[in-house]
């Protein structure tokens, strides 16, 4: 995992996204996941560019299923914008980079 | 800058038409679109492609795919191609609002899950609603789920998702399934699998917030309607090709298929390719998809040369 790109669980999701005083963007994903490997290097590429803005984040559905059934996911990737502990916005599916950024920038 | 080739699509077309027009030294620049890899990347073992006597993940083959096309110089982004100009040449190509030009293009854009039209069944796909059984079962642990069609692919859907499921209802509007015997077996006989006879979905309730909790289903012998409580809705009513973009600009067939001159891959405009579903409403194999990308390829660089 790139070093910009936190590993969030359901041990330490409310300490570092509910409370991390910043946007967080969180990327729900698993291992047979064709397109979360898809939409993999558009995280990374946000991460980079928005830098110290925002926090990155992945959650593998999997082994955290407390937090993908508290936000109701129901497909993945699925996508949370959480802005000071709540939800701004959840895209789900691939979509092009500029959807996400779109969304970031109305908060960031 | 003025590039010999474009290849709009990622799935075993593109990415062979990308190895060949590599091979040939024709540099081509591959826009993978949403769905980098295409469908292969929604399925899970891929068990009839030649060479993987054992079998193969989709996404790893697809990988494998653009690994080989990438060695040769093929350039691969991650963009979705969102308008094209082919009325004159070089042909435009645009993602979003940036231009690029090519002498040719080769369309494999493939083709997308099918859905019914109903009036909420966007709104909340990927909350209840889905055309992926392999991406999306794993969320319906224990719950009941439905799956709408009756042919092969249906069936399929319907097998994987016992894996997770308390039940699954196959809605089909027929009294007999269009899928081969062998699957029909496999369902009929499944205790966790029913099949709801001569019925079509005409409306799911449900929100983005609490998901689906059921669907009103209509007897088409007898008219009556009748509520049905589910999780999850999959859809599995076939495929339609994408070509939304190429609309009044090249031929299509009455389902919207791009129209080739068999066996070539010619299009209704010279310097203009398509290869694998995009064009294919019968096979629709992996291994097809991949045989006219080589063609493509093929007569793209037969046409730059002829061209020059």
């Amino acid at each position: 995992m790139a070093e910009n790109i936190n590993e969030f669980n359901d041990g330490n999701f409310e300490q570092e996204v509910l409370k991390a005083g910043k946007p967080v963007l969180v990327d729900f994903w698993a291992e047979w996941c064709g397109p979360c490997r898809a939409i993999e290097p558009i995280i990374t590429e946000i991460a980079n560019e928005y830098g110290e803005k925002i926090k990155v984040g992945k959650v593998n559905v999997d082994h955290n299923q407390q937090v993908a059934i508290k936000y109701g996911i129901r497909s993945i990737p699925a996508l949370l914008i959480i802005n000071k502990g709540e939800v701004a916005n959840q895209i789900v599916g691939s979509v092009p980079k500029i959807r996400i950024t779109e969304l970031l920038d109305t908060i960031v | 800058m003025n590039r010999k080739v474009i290849i709009i699509g990622s799935g075993p077309a593109g990415l062979t038409a990308a190895i060949y027009a590599a091979r040939a030294n024709l540099k081509p620049l591959v826009f993978e679109g949403l769905q980098p890899g295409g469908q292969l990347t929604i399925t899970t073992d891929v068990e009839n492609y030649p060479g993987f006597p054992e079998g193969i993940m989709g996404p790893d083959l697809m990988d494998l795919f653009r690994g080989q096309a990438q060695r040769f110089g093929a350039k691969c982004h991650f963009k979705q191609v969102t308008k094209v100009d082919f009325s004159q040449s070089p042909y435009k190509v645009w993602v979003d609002t940036e231009e690029y030009l090519a002498e040719a293009v080769i369309i494999a854009t493939g083709a997308s899950a099918k859905m019914l039209g109903l009036k909420n069944e966007k709104e909340l796909m990927g909350y209840g609603v889905s055309a992926c059984a392999t991406c999306d079962g794993f969320f319906y642990k224990d719950k009941k789920v439905l799956v709408i069609g009756g042919g092969d692919s249906a069936i399929e859907e319907a097998i994987y998702l016992t894996k997770f499921a308390s039940e699954v209802i196959i809605i089909h509007r027929r009294d007999e399934l269009r899928a081969s015997k062998i699957m029909q077996k496999r369902a009929l006989e499944h205790p966790k699998i029913k099949v709801a006879w001569n019925s079509i979905l005409v409306e799911i309730s449900g929100s983005r917030e609490k998901g689906v909790s059921g669907v009103i289903l209509k007897d088409t012998k007898t008219g009556i309607k009748r509520n049905e409580s589910c999780h999850g809705v999959f859809m599995a009513i076939g495929h339609q090709p994408n070509t939304d973009l190429f609309k009044n600009i090249l031929d299509m067939d009455k389902k919207g298929y791009l129209m080739t001159k068999a066996p070539a891959t010619n299009t209704s405009l010279p310097g203009i390719f398509a290869c694998g579903d995009v064009q294919d409403h019968i096979y629709r194999q992996a291994v097809t998809a991949a045989g006219s990308g080589c063609a493509a390829a093929i007569d793209s660089e037969r046409f730059l040369e002829t061209a020059e």
